[in-house]
């Protein structure tokens, strides 16, 4: 395959592709970010059970990633995001996120301080030249490092006993802190970090070392049921956890073609990054005249009557009249309820709520209107996720 | 906001930075004007010409009492390099051989065109309206909107079809003499960076027409530099020359005055920039205090100039074939002669018959002998630029010589400045006269861009008035008196 036949094959393979290919019983694959991925293995409900039970294995590989490196490094992703990265120790990870001129979410992701000049960015959609247009007047190199770090989530009650076994000294490290350890002649950072709301890590190496970090990890985790997941379990575990995903839960505001689709960090629920006092950033005047003036929309979690997901639903007040839309939904295996979060016109979130579900029944849609009520997010916050040092399961 | 009375700092005393500090200062506000060189004008100094000072500042800064008269209204006369000249007074074509039918249908088209024109002129003393419906003088919109439709069915249909034409089909279709066509041609695109074939290049045509014809000021254009800063003065502004701004101060999110390049800090409730707006983002500003889409938007203005500018100092009055030396003097034989000066700009080359605009301050002010001519189509930045600057000036003064045989053998001085030293003296962003290229793409609420098209800008406190600003450059005020205006109202 040369730069000019790459159309032949569409979507690139992950680093631990020849694993991943070997496993999937099902030979279920979904694109993402470019590569081809596996949306389940052979059973989502046992992957599932990997996460909240036992140890998972996910690929993370198509993440995209950037490198911030330069004296005004932080200056600069005080410029670009909503929180303050000044604040952001070396050695530790920020959940953020950032947004356009008006105040509209682009993107969220997580931020990890390699050193005082030294950043990564993980996210869902791809923003070089936004990234690199925020770089106009300040002493920073940006390079997007997507293809040069295998990346592997490791989440579950037992992941830090897995980590132990591997030889990997991980007990003294906090949720959002990572270290860096000697593996197979390189070097292996291990955040504690993740996407499933439960204990976890993520494991960032160099693509040579993809493979044998995959096969250690599956030979001393054997003991604790370690199990590789599809992204089809891992959907079900960030409802649980109440996470949300560009392009899933919200539009980012560089590929909405209606204009009434963006939406701000206040309709997303995420206002709590805003550093106010940091100085200026992109976006911070449009978010200022929105706190003022009030916003249209808000992220909630429902609890749903019955046990049929409302995937896609629309949302009615108690008199029937539109609120809003489910953006996803599952019928929760952890905490045995019938969960969704979605967008609700904020004028509506006062009264009843209702969904209205097509349930598919033996070829048949079924339509439910079913009761459902605005609860707190995270559904699922074990207390394991936070425990240091972590839990021996 | 504070009331009645403002610290208010202009940058740039220029014509629209003298205008706009008049006015404020007229409504009892402190203003403070400081100009980078030792004396006002700015890039007025650029011009020979002006299609007369905007009558509101005229009127409100009483120019006349200040000592500004113009010499009357010059007529153009379209040089020919062997037959009779032709000259062209308002609509009225005669001398050249003229054929009578082509004397009416220029007198037509003229008089249509200024119909359109005078139609489009009252939004050229307006705040650009706004795509959103909110903040808009609807009143004032729907009256001009009335104006417009008021022109008639035909007449209306007519203006819809010329109004983003380019000037070398209206003027092909109308008319069959190729100097008149080569007038429009040359007019329609004096100081922008287009061909008479480029798209929409009549609306700037009729946009001239909407300003007035060709003026002289008594004294030359430092005249109209000394008395607008003599008015400025006596309406109770401060002016401060050698004052150059190195950037622009910010507290709490909002302008609050500027730092000098000696280093001295001047403290302003409001700061009005009337230099041009790419420096004032990208410069004065910088990207720390705007949102990343704006900054980039803002790089992203198009400024390049296509004119050269000649200055001759003569040892014997030049004698264009007996063409009356207290004319405007244009040589631009055709509107194709127009296009081919303009075709090797594109792509940065030198064209080999420049096309231009000649006038002779002798003839006005007396004096010794002297020559100033606009010429395009100058390249904005060519790989070469020595190499381009004398490759231009030479083929300039060959053009030059053919229509007025013996004039290099009296040449004494000679100033030739090619767009990018404009740049370098004037400031003036790419050597473009409006400080960002005038064309439809930057008009109204495009102009200098999106955000910051009603003088407002998304930096609280900060405002622009020059020449980059609706409704742009020529040596008239209007973008400082509109944008003053702007200002007042937010005051109130």
């Amino acid at each position: 395959m040369t730069d000019l036949t790459h159309w032949r094959r569409p979507l690139r393979q992950t680093p631990f592709h020849p694993r991943t290919a070997a496993l999937n019983r099902l030979n279920l694959w979904g694109p993402w970010g470019g590569y081809t991925t596996a949306l389940a293995f052979d059973d989502v409900a046992m992957e599932h059970t990997a996460i909240r039970n036992a140890a998972s294995v996910y690929d993370l590989c198509p993440m995209v990633k950037y490198r911030i490196r330069g004296v005004q490094a932080a200056e600069y992703l005080n410029r670009l995001t909503l929180r303050n990265a000044g604040n952001l120790p070396v050695g530790s990870v920020h959940y953020t996120a950032w947004t356009d001129d008006a105040g509209k979410l682009l993107d969220d992701g997580t931020l990890f301080r390699h050193g005082p000049e030294d950043f990564l960015i993980c996210c869902q959609e791809r923003h070089l030249p936004w990234l690199l247009d925020s770089a106009a007047g300040f002493d920073v190199a940006i390079t997007e490092v997507t293809e040069d770090i295998a990346a592997l989530s490791l989440q579950g009650p037992c992941s830090a006993s897995v980590l132990r076994a591997a030889g990997f000294a991980i007990d003294g490290l906090k949720p959002f802190r990572m270290a860096n350890f000697r593996f197979a002649g390189g070097t292996l950072t291990i955040s504690r970090t993740g996407f499933t709301g439960d204990l976890g890590y993520e494991l960032w190496t160099s693509p040579d070392l993809a493979l044998p970090l995959w096969d250690h990890l599956f030979e001393v985790g054997a003991p604790w049921g370690i199990r590789a997941i599809g992204t089809e379990a891992l959907d079900l575990a960030r409802i649980e956890a109440g996470f949300i995903i560009a392009n899933m839960d919200f539009v980012p505001a560089s590929q909405a073609v209606r204009e009434d689709r963006a939406r701000s960090p206040f309709e997303m629920g995420l206002d709590w990054m805003i550093d106010w006092q940091k100085g200026h950033f992109t976006g911070r005047r449009a978010l200022l005249a929105e706190r003022e003036a009030g916003s249209k929309w808000a992220l909630v979690g429902l609890d749903i009557e019955g046990n049929t997901p409302a995937t896609g639903a629309l949302i009615y007040t108690g008199k029937g009249r539109e609120a809003g839309f489910v953006t996803a939904a599952c019928w929760s295996p952890a905490t045995k309820r019938n969960l969704a979060l979605a967008q609700v016109g904020r004028r509506y979130l006062t009264g009843p709520l209702q969904v209205e579900v097509y349930a598919l029944r033996e070829l048949q849609y079924a339509r439910l209107m079913l009761a459902a009520e605005v609860v707190p997010r995270p559904f699922f916050a074990p207390d394991r996720r936070r425990a240091t040092p972590p839990g021996d399961f | 906001m504070p009331i009645p009375s403002s610290e208010i700092i202009v940058i740039g005393a220029g014509v629209n930075g003298l205008a706009c500090a008049a006015r404020l200062a007229g409504q009892g506000h402190r203003v403070t004007l400081v100009e980078a060189a030792s004396a006002p004008g700015g890039a007025m100094a650029l011009a020979h010409l002006t299609p007369g000072i905007d009558p509101r500042v005229a009127k409100d800064m009483d120019l006349a009492r200040h000592g500004l008269t113009f010499h009357p209204e010059l007529a153009a006369t379209l040089l020919s390099q062997n037959s009779p000249h032709l000259t062209v007074r308002g609509g009225e074509a005669s001398g050249g051989d003229l054929d009578p039918t082509e004397v009416a249908a220029f007198r037509n088209l003229h008089k249509r065109l200024s119909r359109f024109a005078a139609a489009l002129a009252p939004f050229r003393a307006m705040t650009p309206p706004r795509l959103a419906a909110k903040g808009n003088e609807w009143g004032k919109l729907a009256r001009l909107g009335l104006g417009l439709r008021a022109m008639g069915k035909a007449d209306f249909r007519e203006f819809l079809r010329m109004i983003l034409i380019n000037a070398h089909d209206a003027a092909t279709d109308e008319l069959t003499d190729d100097r008149l066509r080569g007038l429009i041609a040359f007019d329609a695109t004096l100081g922008g960076w287009l061909g008479p074939r480029s798209p929409n290049s009549l609306i700037l045509y009729l946009n001239r027409l909407a300003m007035g014809g060709a003026l002289v000021p008594k004294g030359g254009m430092a005249a109209v530099a000394g008395a607008m800063a003599q008015a400025a003065q006596a309406k109770g502004v401060t002016l401060r020359l050698n004052a150059r701004v190195a950037r622009l101060l910010v507290e709490a999110d909002q302008a609050s005055g500027v730092e000098l390049d000696s280093g001295e800090k001047l403290h302003a409730d409001l700061v009005v920039s009337a230099i041009g707006p790419k420096a004032t983002f990208r410069d004065l500003v910088g990207p720390r205090h705007l949102d990343t889409g704006f900054y980039t938007a803002a790089g992203h203005i198009r400024a390049r100039g296509a004119t050269a500018r000649l200055a001759l100092s003569l040892t014997a009055p030049p004698d264009f074939r007996g063409a009356d030396p207290a004319g405007r003097l244009i040589i631009a034989p055709s509107s194709e002669a127009v296009e081919r000066a303009w075709n090797p700009v594109k792509y940065a080359g030198v064209p080999d018959r420049p096309v231009m605009e000649i006038t002779l301050p002798h003839a006005h002010d007396g004096g010794p002998p002297r020559l100033t001519a606009l010429v395009q189509f100058a390249p904005h930045d060519p790989a070469d630029k020595a190499a381009a600057k004398a490759r231009m000036l030479e083929n300039t003064l060959t053009v030059l010589e053919d229509h007025a045989p013996g004039l290099s053998a009296t040449i004494g001085e000679t100033e030739f400045l090619m767009p990018w030293e404009i740049e370098a003296r004037y400031g003036l962003a790419g050597g473009n006269w409006h400080n960002g290229d005038l064309a439809v793409e930057q008009m109204l609420f495009l102009r200098p861009m999106a955000g910051a098209a009603r003088y407002d800008t998304p930096l609280p406190r900060l405002w622009l008035a020059g020449s980059g600003s609706h409704p742009g450059g020529w040596v008239t005020g209007a973008a400082g008196w509109n944008a003053a205006g702007g200002i007042l109202e937010a005051l109130r």
